[in-house]
């Protein structure tokens, strides 16, 4: 498809009302941060732990995708939990058990796992 | 108070009675504080507890170790201890704001305001924050010049290394006569410790995609590269996969969002020579010739790829560009210093508790990137010095770290820009090897076209390995010197007029250092491994045997209990024997 300049619009909204976690079909989204630094540090494998989590528990409104580096790669790998509404929550150092965990209490629970996360809240865009 | 009920005493608060006692008399304490045992609190599943009153400071799960230090500081320095308090669940607040953190506090995102937050393998996400709106509006709203207009008045500069303001590097490309024009994406980053542009490619693809587009429409050229190095191949595989998905919108090719506006790209590895980040160089391996510099003028605006008109950027410059036509040139203005406008990405690695890409605003000092953002130095070590603009740049120290980062301020403290790159070094950094260290790179990667660079760098290169190895002259740094500024003046090309800044910055500000390789020699941060010889001192050895059992190359003769002896035929001077020994026997000289 050739876009017109129009369509960026349309492109655009449809995008959002996607990833709108309050009105879409997805409750939760988690981006697994995958920049050279992230699947250097075994991010790939934490992607699929996340993915196999969804599998387990059998949920279908969890959506989960990847995104480049969050900057602070010596915290790698890291990923950033959006719950509808609630301010994103960073995830860091994981391993796989952590994912499980977080998966189980945060993601199944809504409790935030305080000794694995590093913050909460977003970037300051100008 | 210290609670001495059942649960209590069963979780061992009689021994932290016995500590407490005792840390009170080291301080002549005893008789000003009293110990006094209580019955039950009540709170048993956290105790052991102790109350202190008048205050009412409620202290909990105590340990033994924890009393000295609670007495000192408590009791002694009148500071309560809040790690061991109780904090009520309702008031505790164990994650903190992305926005207190201090590594995420004082960035300012404008070229990585995606990062983190869209796939860049899906453009739609790209286009969802904005993306391709800066194009639709130059194609369909503005005239070549008035994007080069704005482009001049947002006060941008390459963020290359030179920091060439670009609207002139532009307007110079637009008019040079000709119709068939150029232009490049300079993603051959090149200088050790930097990855600005690799993080920047693959979190955000289509913004490069984006400023090129721009870029093109107001130069007016057709056809452009993406030169980028073979070493990042997930960078490489995200910018051809967004080449691809733009080509399929119609953002690239002919008839760009319907319009008469054609522009197409394509993406050249580079095999990973550091002089390709030089222009000319650049385009000479573009041309398929071999990767050596010529002489400026002419400018690559002028006679470029294949003799034509070429304009070439670094990927984040280009990705600043599609930000500075959507949101205007007053507000990048409004970013900055008063001759460096916007923000800058820097790599921030080297002996920081917090290591990796950050976006500040240009101005900021070196002191909040360090200490700020970084979190400080490892260990909490000493800060000595920060690489900027990697092997072409200088070193600042601890004495300037209030300096604003701009372009004109590092260049008048011996350092440069550069790309990004900042390595932090700590007080185990020996300046006079890092010199050596960055000049061996130079010279490694020199093209060897021309003698300053090809000759020149390999004789300063001799010169400072010998005074490294204790074989320095009293003229050596003069003649260094003297040879800096000589290649610096007649190389060709950025690589050599660069090459000897690492050394002419250390001299300056850390020539103690080479004095004391020069004249005593020694090597005062006990890096260079002829200059230093451990010795352990008789008087002071246990003969604890830790050394014995530490040492990698068995150079530690003695049994337990007796004085032992390094041999030094055989120690490589790994310095083990002096971190780990409890009784300072371990000396250095």
């Amino acid at each position: 498809m050739k876009l017109k300049p129009s369509d960026l619009d349309k492109i655009a909204q449809k995008m959002r009302s996607v990833t709108n976690l309050r009105k879409g079909t997805a409750r939760i989204k988690i981006t697994v941060h995958m920049g050279t630094c992230g699947i250097a540090s075994g991010a790939r494998d934490i992607l699929s732990a996340f993915l196999s989590c969804v599998e387990e528990e059998g949920v279908s409104d969890v959506l989960i995708t990847t995104s480049g580096c969050a900057g602070l790669c010596s915290r790698e790998p890291m990923a950033t939990i959006e719950a509808g509404d609630k301010p994103p929550v960073k995830y860091v150092d994981l391993t796989k058990e952590k994912v499980k965990r977080i998966f189980k209490d945060y993601v199944m629970g809504g409790k935030i796992v305080e000794e694995y996360a590093l913050a909460i809240g977003s970037e300051r865009v100008l | 108070m210290l609670c001495a009920g059942t649960g209590c005493v069963s979780n061992r608060s009689l021994e932290i009675q016995t500590a407490l006692e005792s840390e009170l008399k080291k301080y002549d304490l005893q008789d000003e504080i009293q110990v006094v045992l209580t019955g039950c609190n009540g709170f048993c599943s956290n105790g052991p507890i102790l109350v202190v009153q008048p205050d009412g400071i409620f202290y909990q799960m105590l340990k033994v170790e924890d009393i000295p230090h609670l007495v000192e500081e408590h009791f002694l320095k009148g500071r309560p201890i809040e790690k061991l308090m109780y904090i009520p669940p309702d008031k505790k607040s164990p994650v903190p704001k992305l926005s207190d953190i201090g590594f995420f506090k004082k960035q300012q995102l404008v070229v990585l305001s995606n990062r983190g937050l869209i796939d860049p393998e899906n453009i739609d996400e790209y286009i969802a924050k904005d993306g391709y709106k800066a194009l639709a509006k130059v194609i369909t709203s503005m005239n070549p010049d008035e994007i080069i207009e704005e482009i001049k008045e947002s006060g941008l500069r390459g963020r290359g290394g030179a920091g060439f303001p670009t609207g002139r590097k532009w307007a110079a490309c637009r008019g040079a006569p000709g119709n068939e024009k150029y232009i490049i994406c300079n993603a051959d980053e090149g200088d050790p410790g930097a990855f600005m542009d690799r993080s920047i490619v693959e979190s955000d693809p289509h913004a490069v995609l984006e400023g090129m587009l721009i870029g093109a429409y107001a130069i007016g050229a057709a056809n452009g590269f993406v030169y980028i190095r073979d070493e990042y191949p997930l960078a490489l595989k995200r910018i051809k996969y967004a080449i691809e998905k733009a080509r399929e919108y119609g953002l690239l090719g002919e008839g760009i969002l319907g319009t008469d506006f054609n522009f197409d790209l394509s993406v050249n590895r580079g095999a990973g020579a550091f002089v390709c980040g030089e222009e000319t160089s650049l385009i000479s391996s573009l041309e398929g010739n071999n990767p050596a510099p010529r002489t400026k003028p002419p400018f690559p605006a002028l006679s470029g790829y294949m003799g034509k008109p070429t304009n070439i950027n670094n990927v984040e410059t280009w990705a600043n560009v599609p930000r500075i036509i959507n949101r205007g040139a007053g507000w990048f203005r409004g970013i900055g210093t008063e001759s460096s406008k916007g923000t800058k990405v820097f790599s921030i690695v080297g002996k920081l508790k917090n290591t990796g890409l950050v976006e500040v605003p240009m101005g900021i000092t070196l002191r909040e990137i360090v200490y700020d953002i970084g979190g400080g130095i490892l260990n909490d070590k000493k800060f000595k010095a920060a690489q900027m603009g990697g092997p072409s740049g200088g070193c600042i120290p601890a004495s300037l770290l209030d300096l604003p980062i701009d372009y004109e301020s590092l260049t008048g403290a011996g350092a440069i820009m550069g790309s990004g790159g900042m390595i932090v070094m700590d007080e185990d950094t020996c300046m006079v090897e890092l010199a050596r260290y960055f000049l061996s790179f130079t010279q490694d990667e020199s093209c060897g076209k021309c003698p300053p660079c090809r000759e020149g760098t390999k004789h300063m290169l001799d010169i400072l390995t010998g005074i490294t190895k204790g074989e320095g002259r009293e003229e050596d740094i003069e003649i260094l010197e003297t040879m800096a500024k000589l290649i610096k003046q007649t190389a060709i090309c950025g690589l050599g007029n660069t090459a000897p800044n690492p050394v002419l910055s250390t001299i300056r500000y850390f020539r103690d250092e080479y004095e004391a390789h020069i004249k005593d020699k020694r090597c005062p941060a006990r890096v260079c491994k002829t200059l230093i010889r451990y010795t352990i001192l008789a008087d002071k050895c246990t003969g604890c045997h830790i050394c014995f059992k530490n040492c990698p190359s068995d150079a530690i003769t003695g049994e337990a209990k007796q004085i032992h002896e390094i041999i030094q035929d055989k120690c490589i001077k790994c310095g083990m024997c002096f971190d780990v020994c409890k009784f300072d026997a371990v000396r250095y000289e």
